[in-house]
């Protein structure tokens, strides 16, 4: 029998590393050297960061606009995030969210715009749609890749400027009235907006997509763990060459990875159009999101709760920024400073462990960190 | 120099990984000068220790002496600092760079921070003139043999001004003559000066080579003799706890009818050179067929085409009489071929997946594990427990990815699965390659054992010992064609020398 004492120390021990387990601790730490960073920046400019970031985190829960208005914000960066994730999960690196995104707003808006159909059909026909046309937009450059070698990052960033001016091309032709640069309004009947609520708060844009969000990050679990279908995802991604020898489909596998992480991205771009504006617009750079879903994903360590909070934090930053410039006069554009130096921290996580390392004593490598060391 | 002087002293080193000990108080001497052999089963934590001493782990308590000096090696480039290199069992090269590349990497010569790639080439070939490691300096190393790369590696470590030598199994990866030219090579490296730590499985090389050797079981120290003292019987009596023995009665054996059949078999290379070419074979009910050859023969591309992982140009492979020729890796494991993989990390696991994960990397897809398209890891858990029992590999439980168990733990996990895949065919490239000898007398009467029970097993090594010890024919190949048959219970090694090298007269 252990001493009493051993014992103690033993489960105090294991409590500690649960908190300190690198893996988790590591996205902590950069996030909170961001922020420093940011206020560094704001500093240089003359301006004083804690009012700035009080102004920032205060707007979030100002009204029950702004928590509405917030969740809004941050329902795309969790599909866009997953959809990301999802790639990576399978070894691809998915920069096409972005275009996957504009062709869900398209789908979207085609079906929503075109055709009239009773709502329990039309609304999730339309959200289908854009689903769809984003998981196919994703699945051209999962066949590229798998039938000729083609990078997948070139293709999709290629992709992400060809959707977006298709999708400008068929606004432009066959859903928009001359010489407007959006188009029509989707029916009722396929809106996603759920009326009671947003009247609940002050009018804040509240959908239905925010819910199908939070499924589709349980959805990622299950898929990915739990059926056939995800150890071969992720046995591809983790070793394409025993998945081969294993008597799998690496190439059909990587064009099923990509259609399903378009749909994610899909997703999200059919709830902007079905459910925050109702129309679909002409324009010349597309919306961002596909992007910070990248952000989003690194940031969440491709984890479906990891992505969650991810999301929650760069959404929330990024409505709050708001705030920030209305009430302490700071440019928007340093919260963009402080996301972008949360992914570098998170990219390096060498510096992390270097200005984590004080706090660690004479503790010992935890034993994912000697990974490296290859086992003979 | 003292000629007993301790080059690095290791006291009580424990190391604890979750829900094992790979080193439990250690404490090990290595004399300047010497060659050091390190003995143990599979999973005894002999490489654990090696990365304790080129700092790649912390060990939990126990004090390093380097030259007399106590010293904390909190990571590689501390040891390098300390005059420690390694050469790891699976190399560490960067593949598109060139040998000089490579062996200056971290160090390179430069001026105003470009890198003098003349210099440094020239720093490399006289590194090897001096040690006689003959490498190519402008060659890349996805081009050279497995041996020139083990060459670069030990250069690399010379470069770096290393002089103690921590090699861990580097002859399981080596051709015969490799093996012979490493071993003079380590000889010589002795002779100036270097300490030398060696790993490995091979009796005979302890024998040929140490002046000591140290047994650890378990995580446990549980002898250390001068190699002068003792013998292969009390080595492998030390190491496994009970005698072991590889010999076995052979007679005659009545087989069965045709199982596997090959037929003509023509495969082309990236750059259209035929590495088959016409290769025919027949493997019948209860028959081991040993194929013997010098690597790069075409063996590999024989296993390749019979499974399906790559397709054949001409010919006909069939199973039972079905014909599976060019039939996907999916198809051919249905038609009833399971396959021992040559390259154990490349194909055999998925390093990341757990051992559960692992042992259903051919089955995943069917009942009982698949149900619905939904896994059942109960299945999982319950298969990869019986196979691990039975097979008695070692890890801290079947929720562990299998990169962290030991090298031979992860074979006998994927022979394990192998065999009980239940196959017709079973195709075994160089089965118990890292295996220790306790393992390989195991995994050699499971071999034996399926054979009886009236499987086909094509048997693919480069140990001519285990060749003639378990085959029932043995097909020798040479330039990717079947050159000649030699009969193992008449061993000619004379004749099977010339087969081996194309001689068709013999
Ligand atoms: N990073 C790790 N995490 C968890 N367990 C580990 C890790 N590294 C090693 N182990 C465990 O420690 C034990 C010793 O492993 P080690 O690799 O040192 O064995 P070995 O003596 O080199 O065996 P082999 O002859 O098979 O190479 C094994 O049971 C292994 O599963
Ligand atoms: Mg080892």
């Amino acid at each position: 029998m252990e001493s009493p004492e051993k014992q103690y120390n033993k489960a105090l021990g294991k409590g500690i590393k649960i908190f300190t387990k690198s893996s988790s601790l590591v996205p902590i730490v950069a996030i909170i050297l961001g922020l420093i960073t940011g206020a560094l920046v704001m500093l240089a400019g003359g301006y004083n960061p804690l009012v700035a970031y009080g102004a920032l985190f205060g707007k979030l829960i100002e009204s029950p606009y702004d928590i509405g208005e917030t969740i809004r914000a941050i329902t795309p960066l969790i599909f866009t995030g997953l959809s990301v994730a999802f790639a990576f999960r399978t070894g691809l690196f998915n920069i096409g969210a972005e275009g996957q995104f504009v062709m869900g707003m398209l789908g979207a808006t085609l079906i929503g715009v075109k055709l009239d159909l009773p709502w329990f059909i039309h609304a999730p026909l339309a959200m289908v749609g854009g689903a769809v046309l984003g998981g196919i937009w994703a699945g051209i450059v999962g066949y590229l890749k798998a039938k000729r070698g083609v990078n997948e990052v070139i293709s999709s960033i290629m992709m992400n400027w060809i959707g977006l001016y298709f999708a400008n091309y068929v606004i432009g032709t066959w859903l928009s009235e001359k010489g407007q640069q959006k188009s029509n309004e989707v029916h009722e009947s396929a809106s996603w907006s759920i009326g009671w609520l947003s009247e609940m708060m002050d009018h804040a844009r509240m959908h239905g997509g925010t819910i199908v969000a939070l499924i589709c990050v349980f959805l990622f679990y299950i898929l990915l763990w739990k059926t056939k279908q995800g150890y071969e995802l992720r046995a591809v991604g983790l070793n394409p060459d025993a998945a081969h020898y294993a008597g799998m489909n690496v190439g059909r596998t990587v064009v099923k990875s990509m259609f399903i992480a378009g749909a994610f991205a899909g997703l999200g771009g059919a709830f902007e159009v079905l459910g925050v504006f109702g129309y679909q617009t002409i324009s010349s750079a597309s919306p961002g999101y596909g992007f910070d879903g990248i952000a989003v994903s690194l940031l969440g360590g491709n984890t479906p709760v990891g992505i969650l909070l991810a999301a929650i934090l760069f959404g929330g930053l990024t409505y709050g920024s708001g705030g920030m410039s209305f009430e302490a006069d700071v440019p928007t554009e340093v919260v963009r400073i402080v996301i972008g130096a949360i992914i570098f921290f998170i990219a390096s996580h060498g510096i992390v462990r270097m200005v984590m390392k004080p706090f660690s004593f004479r503790r010992n490598k935890p034993t994912d960190g000697s990974k490296e060391a290859s086992r003979t | 120099m003292e000629q007993n002087a301790t080059a690095v002293e290791l006291s009580g080193i424990t190391k604890r990984f979750p829900g094992i000990v790979a080193n439990d108080g250690i404490s090990f001497k290595l004399r300047k000068g010497e060659i050091h052999a390190l003995l143990g089963e599979n999973g005894a934590g002999k490489s654990t220790l090696m990365n304790i001493l080129f700092g790649l782990y912390q060990p939990d308590e126990g004090e390093i002496r380097v030259n007399g000096m106590p010293t904390v090696i909190d990571g590689p480039s501390k040891a390098i600092e300390l005059g420690i290199g390694m050469v790891h069992q699976h190399f560490k090269l960067v593949q598109p760079f060139t040998v000089a590349e490579n062996i200056v990497l971290g160090s390179e010569p430069s001026k105003g921070g470009v890198i003098n790639l003349k210099q440094a080439n020239e720093k490399v070939k006289r590194l090897s003139e001096q040690y006689r490691l003959q490498v190519d300096p402008n060659m890349r190393i996805e081009d050279i043999t497995v041996g020139m790369q083990q060459r670069v590696e030990i250069l690399k470590t010379l470069y770096r001004g290393a002089d103690i030598l921590i090699f861990d199994e580097p002859t399981a990866v080596l051709t015969v003559q490799e093996i012979e030219e490493l071993l003079e090579i380590l000889r010589s490296l002795a002779a100036e000066g270097k300490s030398i730590i060696i790993i490995t499985h091979k009796l005979k090389e302890v024998m040929a080579l140490s002046n000591s050797v140290t047994v650890i079981r378990r995580g446990k120290v549980v002898g250390t003799v001068e190699t002068k003292s003792t013998n292969e019987r009390a080595l492998a009596e030390l190491m496994v706890g009970r005698s072991v023995s590889l010999q076995t009665e052979k007679s005659r054996r009545e087989v069965g009818k045709v199982i596997f059949a090959a037929k003509d078999l023509q495969m082309k290379s990236n750059q259209n050179k035929l590495v088959l070419n016409g290769v025919s074979l027949e493997i019948r009910a209860g028959e081991i067929l040993g194929i013997a050859g010098v690597d790069g023969n075409g063996q590999s591309e024989l296993v390749q085409a019979i499974t399906g992982m790559v397709k054949l140009s001409g010919g006909q492979v069939s199973i039972n009489g079905k014909d599976i020729t060019n039939q996907s890796p999916r198809q051919t494991g249905l038609a009833g071929i399971s396959h021992i993989p040559e390259d154990r990390h490349k194909h055999g696991l998925v390093l990341d997946f757990t051992l559960s994960e692992n042992v259903v990397l051919g089955n995943y897809f069917q009942k009982p594990f698949n149900n619905g398209g939904f896994l059942k890891y109960e299945e999982m858990d319950k298969l990869a427990h019986k196979l691990t029992t039975e097979f008695d590999v070692r890890s801290s439980g079947i929720h562990t990815h299998a990169r962290s168990l030991s090298g031979g733990n992860q074979q006998k996990a994927i022979i394990a699965r192998e065999l009980w895949r239940n196959p017709s065919l079973l195709i075994a490239v160089q089965p118990t390659r890292g295996l220790d000898i306790g393992a390989i007398e195991y995994v050699q009467q499971r071999l034996r054992q399926a054979r009886d029970e009236g499987k086909a097993i094509l048997l693919i090594s480069f140990e001519l010992d285990e060749l003639f010890e378990l085959s029932d024919r043995i097909a020798v190949m040479y330039e990717g064609r079947i050159v000649g048959e030699v009969d193992p219970l008449n061993r000619d090694n004379q004749r099977l020398g010339m087969l081996m090298a194309g001689d068709t007269n013999a």
